[in-house]
């Protein structure tokens, strides 16, 4: 019996089109918009200005609070603009524009694919390291790494998860990585440890991908205290308080930190990005991005650069197919559609999904018929037809009383719906008011 | 028989006595002494509940106007300088005459000038579109068209205009009570001085980008050239962020800034049509 987590989830299709594509090395784009904030918490602010020579490498905007990162440049060239552009949301953001000639890296950075499995650094070097490269969790949410590492006061970290889980449907990025760089992933996973000062670690992967498992399985008898464990697939695993449950049986307590009950929780591409910023002193400024959707021509994989335009992405995969009814950038669970092809690939976007019109259309929406069917795969023991009229009706107060904040924003409820009701839409705007209300109250 | 009557019609007189004595000297100790003006006030306001004065409801506006020393921050915008009148006059106080407000939607993104450049099928409704995306057209500061600015009316006085993209309000019904203020999450929505014949100069844009990213999304937005500022005599025009904003206690309706403004983002509403001016026909006749 394959373990998972305990409260509720659902098993859509999973399309994964694109598990048996490589990854392959995207073309350098011709110009790239690198936005200054592609991290939660505070931008970074810009470092360099118009007519600046930059390296691959180099830092263009230096983090400015401790919850923030850099950003580094993904190419070699002049910067065009400090200026702002939309991103995925539509709303201008600031980045810095560069027009991309030749592809020149910084010295420093260790260009062989030769892997290096000895490193001497203490944990705080390491954090620092990690800091300065600019990495952030690579799963989606893109929060600070060195942030996760540092535990608050009293709290101690006892174990780390690796999360090779990819619930999603469609994406493959991580399943690609795992395939293709185990080794690199496990040297990650011990320098992590090492900087968190924990002797164990586990990496959960979901049963689709038994290639993965077996292959990584066998690797982990080279490194000490790494163990796999093999979970069934149900979405959503891989969100992090279901990875810890399903993993280890924890529950971490409503409005609680992993770290409340000892784990911290690291995406496989986190791992490699970290390996490649301790061992190849390679910041983070590229990453894989699966570009899939039923009418492409060819889903793929890309190893991508931070600010390359979406069209190209989808050029490469074969242009953009007739009857696309809706661009989403992530999987089709989580992800947000975009408003433009004009968005630049950011630290967080694990995935490019072309969705069909059939599929994308969302379907009339009737009345709640108290099947009750939302509340029993809501993953976190919510009830979201509740949550939905709370939000919908303006009673905030309720709501949080009700644990809005709770919510992972997983979209089970709206997808289990059979009325097509519009819950996540709903639930995600009272846990907005919701989160106003409780900050202006700390103040 | 008859002596069980008389015990029971006793023993309830009895009862009820003593609870009437009890209740009088209860309602003696915890009596509320209010003020009866309360009442009077009250009674001389809309009873409409909007909350556009600032309290919650006209009971609370009545008690605020009666413990006030002036009623110079107080103003009950649906009754206006009338009610005002019968307030100050019952409570004996001087009114202050306010100029009355009319709330305006400060954008022209109608379909004709904005193309859509996307589709939104979420939950519709202005605050969760706004929350996702910038909205349809390229504009990230434009009205959305949902209407939450029509829900949140309790006057009946916008129409949505589902077809315009862009809801109307209706000036002879809008009563300023600023609740459709509250509810545009894009803050498009402004109070402003109303003139006679609901006349207007307004600049219906609120698009802060640079003046070529937002004449692309929008072919009447506001590029913030600065024309209409140099124009104005009366320094009711100032740019901000590229973008204008027609002040419109200042404002004398000269209409000059119309005619200057390159991309017709200034909107003159209720005006007669223009005359042809006399040296144009001049020009007309000798050649």
């Amino acid at each position: 019996m394959l373990k998972t987590f305990k409260l509720g989830g659902v098993h859509p299709t999973e399309n994964k089109l694109s598990a048996d594509k490589k990854i392959e090395e995207l073309p350098i784009p011709k110009t790239v918009f690198i936005p200054v904030a592609q991290h939660i918490g505070a931008p970074a602010t810009p470092v360099v200005k118009r007519g600046d020579e930059v390296k691959v490498g180099q830092i263009i905007a230096k983090s400015s609070s401790f919850v923030s990162t850099n950003i580094h440049s993904s190419v070699s060239g002049k910067v065009k603009k400090v200026d702002f552009s939309a991103d995925s949301s539509g709303y201008s953001k600031q980045g810095v524009f560069i027009d991309v000639a030749g592809d020149e890296w910084l010295e420093e950075i260790n260009r062989s694919e030769e892997l290096v499995k000895d490193f001497d650094l203490e944990g705080r070097q390491i954090v620092q390291k990690i800091q300065e490269s600019g990495i952030v969790g690579l799963g989606g949410a893109t929060f600070p790494t060195h942030v996760k590492l540092v535990p608050p006061k009293g709290m101690k970290a006892e174990m780390l998860l690796i999360n090779g889980v990819e619930c999603e449907p469609y994406l493959t990025s991580d399943h690609r990585l795992m395939l293709e760089k185990p080794d690199e992933i496990l040297v990650g996973t011990q320098i992590l440890m090492k900087a968190m000062n924990v002797e164990k670690a586990a990496i959960g992967i979901e049963n689709n991908k038994t290639d993965a498992i077996k292959l990584l399985s066998e690797k982990v008898k080279n490194y000490k205290g790494i163990s796999v464990v093999a979970l069934k697939v149900q979405y959503p695993q891989g969100g992090e308080k279901q990875l810890i449950n399903a993993v280890t049986g924890k529950e971490v307590p409503s409005g609680g930190l992993p770290i409340a009950v000892g784990a911290v929780v690291s995406n496989v591409g986190t791992a490699f990005a970290v390996y490649e910023a301790i061992q190849k002193n390679k910041p983070l400024f590229e990453r894989v991005v699966t570009i899939t959707g039923k009418g492409l021509e060819k889903p793929s994989n890309f190893l991508t650069r931070v600010g390359t335009p979406t069209t190209d992405l989808v050029e490469a995969a074969g242009g953009l197919p007739e009857n696309t009814g809706k661009v989403i950038s992530g999987g089709p669970m989580m992800g947000r559609a975009v408003a433009s092809l004009n968005i630049p690939v950011t630290k967080g976007t694990s995935g490019i999904l072309l969705m069909q019109k059939e599929e994308s259309q969302r379907k009339e929406s009737i009345s709640c018929i108290r099947c009750g069917r939302c509340a029993t795969t809501c993953p976190m023991g919510l009830e979201p037809f509740l949550l939905m009229t709370l939000g919908e009706k303006q009673i905030f107060d309720r709501a949080e009383e009700e644990k809005v904040m709770d919510c992972i924003e997983c979209g089970s409820c709206s997808y289990t719906c059979p009325s097509n009701r519009p819950l996540l839409d709903y639930i995600r705007y009272g846990k907005g008011k919701v989160g106003q209300i409780i900050r202006s109250r700390k103040k | 028989m008859s002596i069980t009557i008389v015990y029971t019609i006793a023993t309830l007189s009895v009862i009820g006595t003593s609870a009437a004595v009890i209740l009088f000297f209860v309602a003696q100790k915890f009596k509320v002494h209010e003020d009866p003006r309360i009442d009077e006030v009250e009674e001389a306001l809309p009873s409409a509940n909007c909350g556009g004065c600032g309290y919650a409801g006209c009971r609370a506006f009545a008690e605020a106007c009666v413990k006030a020393e002036t009623l110079s921050d107080l103003n009950c915008p649906v009754g206006g300088n009338e009610t005002m009148n019968d307030v100050a006059s019952l409570l004996g106080l001087e009114a202050v005459k306010k100029d009355p407000r009319v709330a305006y939607i400060r954008c022209n993104g109608t379909c004709d000038n904005r193309p859509k450049t996307s589709n939104f099928d979420g939950a519709t409704t202005c605050a969760i579109s706004a929350s996702v995306y910038s909205g349809e057209s390229d504009c990230e500061y434009g009205c959305l068209g949902h209407g939450d600015c029509v829900n949140s009316c309790e006057f009946d006085a916008i129409d949505l205009r589902a077809e315009m993209g862009v809801p109307l309000i209706l000036d002879d019904k809008c009563v300023a009570c600023g609740a459709c203020v509250e509810a545009c999450p894009k803050n498009l929505i402004e109070l402003r001085k109303k003139f006679p014949k609901n006349r207007k100069i307004v600049v219906s844009c609120m698009n802060e980008a640079k003046g070529g990213v937002a004449r692309k999304a929008c072919s009447v937005a506001c590029i913030g050239c600065g024309k209409c500022e140099k124009e104005c005599k009366f320094d009711a025009i100032t740019i901000k962020n590229n973008l204008a904003f027609i002040d419109s206690d200042k404002c004398k309706l000269c209409r000059k800034c119309v005619s200057v403004c390159p991309t017709n983002a200034i909107t003159e509403l209720n005006f007669p049509p223009r005359k042809i001016k006399v040296e144009d026909k001049k020009e007309c006749s000798t050649t």
